[in-house]
């Protein structure tokens, strides 16, 4: 351990490799004194395992209906309670982590790219296509997203990847504008202006040397917004958009316990804390990572 | 040392902005430097002396109006260049701590314009780069942030230095860094211009810096070259032009009664 | 100069910051006293100079820490001092003038509000004649039209006239003691010397002694009575500025040595070697 800790801590790397291992390592040490912060990635880490877990952890698919157990509450045997047709809650949370994550990958991988790809040229570039690129941004974020979303999966048809889809949509445009804003004032920074200068072309200039130092806030800005999105996938299979059962997906699993609120509390509050927890957990995350990464938040 | 002229400027003019709010930043400056000369632009803020180097780098603002001419050894310097045309000319810029990439080591900042030009044997180039500015080569993968003043200006000049250009532009080099860096800085300077034949063209507010590094050079205010004398007339103190010879005086530091006491700054 | 009891008397000031990866030493036992007089602390970036002048001031960052076996100003010792008091002589007696005026001037209030309400502060005046005595503090720092500077907001003024601002708002409680550090680093050569002339003048007509902490050699040698050259957090020499020129320590020496000069040959300066005996 202190062998390795001495590698990652040697003033003069020796390697590419060992240099990059250092940066992380560094910046894992500020990230460490944050306890929010380290509170939140134990909860994502959690999910993740749990997500990973699952056929181990679960003693059941969630899925099938076992009318003989219909709503009993949380005891030894169903942790979290059953449901109206009798599926344990608890199982059901622990597979509808998977579908949480799966809307959380499948967003991030939209949106990043687009939305970075879109603030970077435009702050670069400038002129006719900044305006073009900015207004249409603005389109986008004029429109409520819950309500964007519902018209996109009216059209779509409703489903999982199609809610996915409405979601990332509509998320993309803050992600450029915070992109362009970076762009536009490294667009003038010296080391830009110093690339130009050695001839290297701009689309190596856009993606090696203004986009990197976008990364950071565009990283703050999406964990802050997962819950968020997690908010906006649940409310959509809430309303039924979204999943369909009988995927055990949280939102839809509160809708389908809203009838029970009042007798059986359970069935609509296990995967409401589910939520809760984990839009939470992205939420200190984001935070802590704002204070690593963002290097406006330093003095 | 052939005496033909690496860099020609003739009756430059640089505007910003236009219509009523146009301001010429540089009116009319022609100056030519030899082949392996050393030139200083020599000015206070506003004198329009960044600008001029900036003109020769094609770093202006596209909206920039420029008209007259530079050449480089013959063949005319347009905002739009090609990239040959762009190695054979680099730049220096007075803020180490800005001119550097945060985030590339400095195996990054030297090797990604090699490649880019074309070059071969990367490896052994950016080691011979670091050493050429006294460097060892346990500085490849340091990132800026891990250097001091004076270590990160020595990589901005080997990263000049790197693709093999002709002239070197330096925006007042020195000027962020301890007056002990900076005679480190102008020393290296020195030797790498003999021994790679570069040409310069520095600008600097420091007559004693100019007078040092330069054989010629050409003061400047409000966008207007006012004086253009050998080195021999700034050492002898023999400029000719009132506001030189401010100049002059005010870098020989302060007297209790200076002239600048009765007429106000306004 | 009239021989009389210390300004300012400073024994033994440590300086120490707290960082992740320990305490660290900006200032190291740092001694002098000061008269009515104008002394100038030179040193490069990370001597310490900067450190002093805050430390006197009590302005140090947060992590920051200063001690000493003696801290008297005009015989209050500073180190017992309370808070209130301490705050009182930061403001009356000892003022500060920092590198760039455009940092240390309100942005959103016109010049002629920030001296005015300095006057109201500090001098406990009407509105009215707050505003004639703040025109006549701005032609006292020689700005020609002080009725069209009144009325301007910092940012439209140049460098060396926000300078002239801060130094006539700095002068209005009549203090003691100015601490001054880089005044004109940020200005233009020409501009810097009627800065330095006006704060001269400033200085004489109210008898006021001056701390100016600078990495100029030159312009300190030219401008101070004294001068104190710092090295990593430590006086090493202490000089009379006439006698510059002839210092004995090497650090000194090589500081003065590594400048190019106007009337320099062009051939390699020479370069300063630091000897680890020095941080001795």
């Amino acid at each position: 351990m202190s062998a390795v800790r001495a590698w990652l801590l040697v003033d003069v790397p020796r390697s590419r490799w060992q240099a990059r291992c250092q940066r992380f390592f560094l910046a894992w040490l500020a990230f460490r004194q944050n306890a929010g912060a380290v509170a939140g990635l134990v909860i994502i880490a959690a999910l993740v395992a749990v997500a990973l877990l699952a056929p181990w952890i679960a003693g059941s698919t969630g899925v099938a209906p076992d009318l003989g157990n219909r709503l009993q509450p949380p005891g030894p045997v169903f942790w979290f309670g059953t449901d109206e047709l009798g599926r344990d809650i608890f199982d059901r949370i622990v597979w509808g982590s998977r579908i949480t994550l799966y809307i959380v990958g499948l967003v991030t991988l939209i949106v990043v790219p687009i939305g970075l790809a879109v603030g970077v040229v435009a702050g670069y570039v400038g002129g006719w296509l900044d305006s073009t690129l900015m207004r249409l941004t603005d389109v986008f974020l004029a429109f409520p997203r819950l309500i964007l979303a519902l018209a996109f999966v009216a059209a779509l048809g409703p489903g999982l990847e199609n809610a996915v889809l409405a979601i990332a949509l509509t998320a993309w445009s803050p992600y450029a504008r915070i992109a362009r804003a970076e762009a536009l004032t490294l667009r003038h920074s010296d080391f830009i202006v110093a690339a130009r200068s050695q001839g290297i072309p701009h689309h190596r200039v856009l993606a090696g040397h203004v986009a990197p130092m976008c990364m950071s806030s565009v990283i703050v800005r999406l964990t802050l917004d997962m819950a968020g999105i997690i908010l906006t996938a649940a409310g959509l299979g809430f309303l039924g958009l979204g999943a369909q059962p009988p995927t055990p997906e949280w939102g839809a699993m509160i809708a389908l316990g809203r009838d029970y609120l009042l007798d059986q509390w359970w069935v609509p509050a296990f995967p409401g804390l589910a939520i809760l927890v984990v839009s939470l957990g992205f939420n200190l995350l984001g935070d802590g990572l704002r204070d690593v990464l963002d290097p406006k938040s330093r003095s | 040392m052939s005496r033909a002229s690496a860099i020609e400027v003739a009756g430059l003019d640089v505007v910003f902005g236009r219509g009523r709010r146009a301001f010429r930043a540089v009116r009319d400056a022609s100056f030519s430097v030899t082949a392996g000369g050393s030139f200083g632009l020599v000015g206070e803020s506003g004198s329009g002396k960044t600008t001029v180097l900036r003109a020769l780098a094609g770093l202006l603002p596209p909206a920039a109006g420029i008209r007259g001419e530079m050449r480089l050894g013959g063949d005319p310097l347009r905002p739009a260049r090609s990239r040959a045309l762009r190695r054979r000319l680099q730049m220096v810029f007075q803020d180490p701590y800005g001119s550097l990439h945060p985030r590339h080591t400095v195996d990054r900042i030297l090797g990604e314009p090699a490649r880019i030009h074309g070059l071969d044997s990367i490896d052994h180039r950016i080691v011979d780069a670091l050493a050429d500015v006294g460097l060892d080569a346990s500085f490849r993968f340091r990132f800026p942030h891990q250097l001091s003043g004076g270590q990160r200006q020595r990589i901005a000049i080997a990263r000049a230095l790197i693709i093999e250009p002709a002239i070197v532009l330096l925006d007042e080099p020195t000027s962020a860094l301890d007056v002990s860096v900076q005679a480190e800085i102008l020393n290296l300077l020195q030797r790498l211009r003999r021994e790679h034949a570069l040409t310069f063209v520095l600008v600097s507010h420091d007559l004693a810096v100019v007078s040092h590094m330069c054989e010629a050079l050409a003061v400047m205010r409000a966008g207007e070259i006012i004086e253009m004398v050998g080195v021999e007339a700034l050492r002898a103190h023999a400029l000719q032009h009132e506001y030189s010879r401010e100049l002059l005086q005010a870098a020989q530091g302060y007297r209790s009664t200076p002239a600048g006491m009765a007429p106000a700054e306004q | 100069m009239k021989r009389r009891d210390p300004l300012l008397v400073v024994d033994g000031l440590r300086v120490t910051f707290d960082t992740p990866r320990g305490p660290v030493a900006a200032v190291r036992d740092v001694s002098f006293v000061l008269g009515r007089e104008k002394l100038g602390i030179v040193g490069e970036s990370g001597s310490g100079k900067s450190q002093t002048g805050r430390a006197l001031l009590g302005l140090l960052a947060r992590n920051g820490r200063a001690a000493a076996r003696r801290l008297t100003f005009d015989g209050v010792d500073l180190l017992r001092a309370g808070e209130a008091e301490r705050r009182a002589l930061r403001g009356r007696r000892i003022a500060m003038i920092l590198q760039d005026p455009k940092f240390s001037l309100n942005p959103v209030m016109t010049v002629g509000e920030q001296i005015v309400e300095a006057f109201r502060v500090h001098a406990n005046v009407s509105r009215r004649e707050a505003r004639l005595r703040a025109l006549a503090m701005l032609e006292a720092v020689h700005i020609r039209e002080p009725g069209h500077v009144f009325d301007a907001w910092p940012h439209e003024l140049s460098g060396g006239m926000g300078q002239r601002v801060m130094i006539a708002i700095m002068m209005v409680p009549e203090p003691d003691l100015l601490i001054a550090d880089e005044p004109t680093s940020a200005l233009d050569v020409t501009v810097r010397l009627q800065v330095l002339a006006l704060l001269d003048d400033m200085l004489a007509r109210r008898g006021a002694a001056l701390i100016f902490i600078s990495h100029d050699l030159g312009l300190v040698g030219s401008f101070c009575d004294r001068v104190l050259v710092m090295y990593a957090g430590r006086v090493v020499e202490t000089l009379r500025a006439d006698e510059l020129q002839s210092a004995r320590h090497p650090y000194t020496r090589g500081l003065l040595a590594c400048q190019p000069r106007v009337d320099g040959d062009g051939s390699d300066l020479p370069t300063l070697n630091r000897d680890p005996a020095w941080l001795r």
